[in-house]
């Protein structure tokens, strides 16, 4: 008998990833992560204008779409010593939260709700009860017999037509999952909502941005002008948009997000015993109160938590050589003093090499290289990153909110603290930090209107805006929280063009392979974490926590070079 | 369009029925996608009635070289929206993002509607093809190449959905590492029909499709490949601050007077005037704004080989170099022009609503 599970593709992700696992029996005793595609932004980048970059480096994700636009801008504001005006940090602040809102409600009903919801047993639920199940855990008003009714309704037609598209040859009653028809059925109903809320929502990225997917930013503050007398700028219309976004986000998180999520774990307790693998989390903390030169204003903070000890928070440097390094031991990739050492990012190269099997393939050599995805690490250690560290970030730091919302949600699901390393407390953190996202929004666009009242409009800062103004030579890093985790840009500048640019971000911290010293990614060693399998030929454990993680693996791939020849060969002086 | 399949009797029509969509919410459906196409209401009843006799249509969506920002533009889609569109008017059979299957039943899926839709399907592709390595993008262990080439050849009409997959978008961008190439490069046999943008507007993509589904043709494109519904005017000619542009009133900088009134951002880099799209007219995200009117230039997203036209912040080089006597003259003409052209904007309004007279949906209701 074969004793390689693969799954490829893993869907209901962004991009292309394969995760192979090694089974001892029924227990998965080996998991390999391979990011299976890449396109060379980062190539592509060098000797353009470091203003332009942010576009180029957004295009590395469409899903979290506007953090590589982020980090970017904050790279080329770092190296340049360029500050930007407090109303441009705030809108800023605003776009982020608002991602993350859409991004993890989307994560969480589209991409990661139908591990644990069978679409088909909801077929069977009735709808008095549904509704009475709705209403015993939220006021959401969508919660009648009737609206049930119709919900279950469509599904029926839907299902007897013959063709189930989206949800054809998916596992559909397999005995992992256990949620009651009722339970189901409201989770379809929610799934449905949510993609017309999400619509609604990204209004904010449209107002400040002008579009979402993709919305523009700006090296020095932001495009979108504040004038109250002009129907072309930043007006009270808008600001009352952008008000009313808020409060749908609140609500809907409120209502629907969090209440489901306690509501679904409540069926699934035993996946707080698996799925957590290294016990090390990282943030480079973000969403300043003033500036990214002021980590003490942020709201999330940065540090390091190691071996799950949350009373000690390392700090750490994302300009020091010896901290943060990518590594290439099993990655189609070179280094010039061989695969077996480490390079910061200001000193990375990146010499493509595929020596991966020819495709049509069956399986991956994981002895040797296997991933598109570098395996970057902290002071050497492996590390999670994402809202599972976050959230222990803040907890560790004490912010009362998040000791709050972590208590209630133990308390609820009668779980131990040591069930937040885990599969469930990784899904359960990102609805946690939703909820804490959410009201902190409300902070940033009162603060927006108090500037505007006292007079302040400024959203941009032409100081350094002309290439003439710079320096010959400058590098800096540009970081931030995305939803995913920590992502940082760092870029070199020379005579006014980018000399060089690379890209860390949060799937490559995830989703890497092994290093030299054999350490796994945290994918992978969240499935040797306590994985059995009910059936090895419809493996939904594996998809429920590779999906904890929400992989987006265009973001994790980068670099390349058809001719595999050296490059990105940077020397820093 | 004809009938697709075998064996699955029902009709869109009768499905709708039955999942509780009434005959009211469909004949809305058909306005707003005759609106969207820019077809007059009257044509409406043709679409209710195609779509009516349609078992759901087979689509099966590629995803190669590509960052899934054209997924989630068709998710911000309003008119007809994801929802309508995956369980009421296609049935969407392969889709990494959205469907559930994953692996083995995923590819299991696609080969299925392959081979059950035969000559009937529709391909769609976003992300371009690295041809560089087979090893560079790899899929359940295919190739790109290999996937887009098996996939297609028993397919109705490829649609080619943002720049990536219409022109080869940011991986062909100089100087292009992975080899990478658009649809059209590889698929020569069949219709291939380009939605370009980075993302595209997400009601252009479902438009595009609907179009497809209910006259059974591509719409009329332009040399590019594009429906010159969508794609048939520059952003320049249709946007709100063109007036500005008319009479030499530029933003000099972000967060000038002029960036704060709204003044044309021609200065500022904004690729308008190149760039052929619909954002001006049809707006991002329901209507709520697009790039220009929130300030930023246009970039050109919808153009091939935009990521190497010359700096997002640098102005086209026309009008050319003596940009002040240009403007100048460009005022003076302005006026004159502007008054000619609002005369005939007016009778062509006229015409049009003559020509558009407006069916309700109550009209159709009454209808057979």
């Amino acid at each position: 008998m074969s004793d390689r599970i693969v799954v490829d593709p893993i869907t209901r992700i962004e991009g292309h990833l394969r995760i192979e696992a090694q089974m001892d029996g029924d227990r998965i005793a080996g998991a390999y992560s391979s990011g299976t595609m890449v396109r060379g932004i980062e190539i592509i980048l060098k000797g353009r204008d470091p203003r332009d970059a942010w576009a180029f480096a957004q295009r590395i994700c469409g899903v979290c779409t506007l953090v590589h636009g982020i980090a970017s801008v904050r790279s080329v504001e770092d190296a340049l010593d360029y500050p930007i005006p407090p109303n441009a940090q705030l809108i800023r602040n605003l776009m982020i939260g608002a991602q993350y809102i859409h991004d993890h409600v989307m994560h969480f009903y589209h991409l990661h709700a139908l591990d644990w919801v069978d679409v088909v047993s909801a077929l069977s639920a009735d709808p008095g009860q549904t509704a009475a199940l709705a209403q015993s855990i939220s006021h959401w008003p969508k919660a009648s017999p009737g609206y049930f009714s119709d919900v279950k309704k469509k599904l029926k037609g839907f299902v007897e037509a013959g063709q189930l598209g989206i949800f054809a040859k998916a596992y559909w009653g397999h005995s992992v999952y256990k949620l009651p028809p009722e339970a189901n059925l409201m989770a379809v109903a929610h799934y449905l909502e949510a993609l017309a809320w999400q619509r609604d929502v990204v209004q904010l990225h449209t107002i400040f941005g002008g579009k979402n997917p993709h919305p523009n930013f700006l090296v020095g503050g932001v495009a979108s002008a504040i004038d109250l007398n002009s129907d072309s700028a930043i007006n009270s219309k808008r600001l009352v948009q952008v008000q009313n976004v808020i409060d749908k986000m609140r609500e809907f998180t409120d209502q629907v997000y969090v209440p489901d999520t306690l509501a679904v774990a409540g069926f699934y307790k035993d996946w707080g015993e698996r799925g957590e693998g290294l016990g090390n989390f990282l943030c480079y903390g973000d969403l300043p109160a003033t500036s990214m030169d002021d980590p003490d204003s942020f709201f999330f903070p940065p540090g390091v938590i190691l071996d799950r000890d949350l009373s000690t928070v390392h700090p750490l440097d994302l300009n020091s050589a010896d901290e943060i390094q990518e590594h290439v031991a099993h990655s189609w990739y070179d280094y010039s003093a061989g695969k077996e050492q480490g390079l910061h990012p200001y000193d990375g190269e990146t010499t493509l090499n595929y020596t991966g099997p020819e495709p049509p393939y069956e399986q991956l050599d994981v002895g040797a290289s296997y991933s598109w995805l570098k395996a970057p690490r902290w002071k050497g250690k492996a590390v999670e990153v994402g809202p599972l560290a976050r959230v222990l970030m803040l907890y560790a730091k004490g912010h009362e909110q998040t000791r709050e919302l972590v208590g209630m949600t133990l308390s609820k699901l009668e779980l131990p603290t040591r069930a937040l390393f885990s599969t469930l407390g990784r899904t359960a953190a990102r609805t946690l930090e939703t909820k804490i996202l959410a009201d902190a929004m409300q902070g940033w666009y009162d603060q927006l209107i108090a500037n505007i009242k006292a007079g302040d409009t400024r959203t941009f800062n032409e100081a350094l805006w002309e290439p003439s103004s710079w320096p010959k030579q400058c590098k800096g890093v540009g970081f931030m929280e995305a939803p995913r985790g920590a992502l940082g840009h760092w870029i070199v500048i020379e005579d006014g063009r980018i000399a060089n640019y690379q890209a860390v971000v949060p799937s490559t911290w995830n989703a890497g392979p092994r290093d030299s010293t054999g350490q796994p990614g945290a994918y992978e060693a969240a499935l040797q974490d306590n994985h059995q399998l009910a059936d090895v030929k419809q493996p939904v454990e594996i998809l429920r926590t590779i999906h904890s993680f929400d992989p987006c693996i265009a973001c994790a791939v980068h670099l390349s070079d058809e001719a595999g020849e050296e490059m990105l060969q940077l020397r820093v002086t | 369009m004809a009938e697709t399949g075998k064996g699955m009797g029902k009709t869109l029509a009768q499905s709708l029925r039955e999942s509780g969509v009434s005959r009211r919410g469909f004949l809305k459906f058909c306005t707003a996608t005759a609106s969207m196409m820019a077809l007059p209401p009257s044509m409406a009843p043709a679409i209710a009635q195609a779509l009516g006799k349609a078992k759901r249509p087979s689509v099966i969506w590629l995803s190669f070289q590509e960052c899934t920002g054209c997924t989630e533009s068709l998710t911000r889609s309003h008119s007809p929206t994801v929802e309508n569109l995956i369980f009421d008017y296609i049935s969407l059979d392969y889709h990494h993002t959205l469907q559930v299957a994953a692996g083995e039943g995923a590819e299991a899926a696609r080969e299925a509607a392959m081979r059950e839709n035969k000559g009937q399907y529709i391909v769609v592709v976003d992300g371009s093809i690295p041809l560089g390595n087979p090893g560079y993008s790899a899929i359940a262990g295919i190739s790109n190449l290999q996937m887009l080439e098996e996939t297609v050849a028993g397919a109705a009409a490829v649609v080619a959905v943002g720049t990536c997959a219409a022109f080869g978008g940011l991986p062909h961008a100089k100087p292009n590492p992975t080899g990478a190439v658009s649809v059209s490069e590889i698929v020569k046999d069949k219709p291939v029909v380009n939605v370009s943008g980075c993302p595209p507007i997400p009601t252009v993509i479902t438009g595009v499709l609907a179009h497809f589904l209910t006259f059974g043709s591509l719409p009329e494109l332009d040399a590019l490949g594009r429906p010159m519904a969508f794609f048939g005017k520059s952003i320049h000619d249709r946007c709100y601050r063109r007036p500005f542009y008319d009479k030499g009133l530029y933003a000099e900088t972000f967060d000038d007077e002029g960036a704060r009134k709204g003044w044309c951002l021609y200065r500022l880099g904004c690729k308008g005037p190149m760039a052929y799209n619909a954002c001006a007219t049809a707006k991002w995200n329901r209507g709520t704004s697009w790039p220009v009117e929130s300030g930023h230039g246009c970039l050109g997203c919808s153009e091939p080989d935009f990521w190497d036209a010359g700096g997002f912040y640098n102005a086209l080089s026309i009008p050319d170099s003596d940009i002040t006597r240009q403007a100048v003259y460009v005022a003076g003409a302005g006026v004159a022009l502007g008054a000619v052209a609002g005369a005939v904007n007016r009778s062509k309004q006229a015409r049009a609503r003559e020509e558009h007279e407006p069916v309700t949906i109550d009209d159709l209701d009454k209808r057979p």
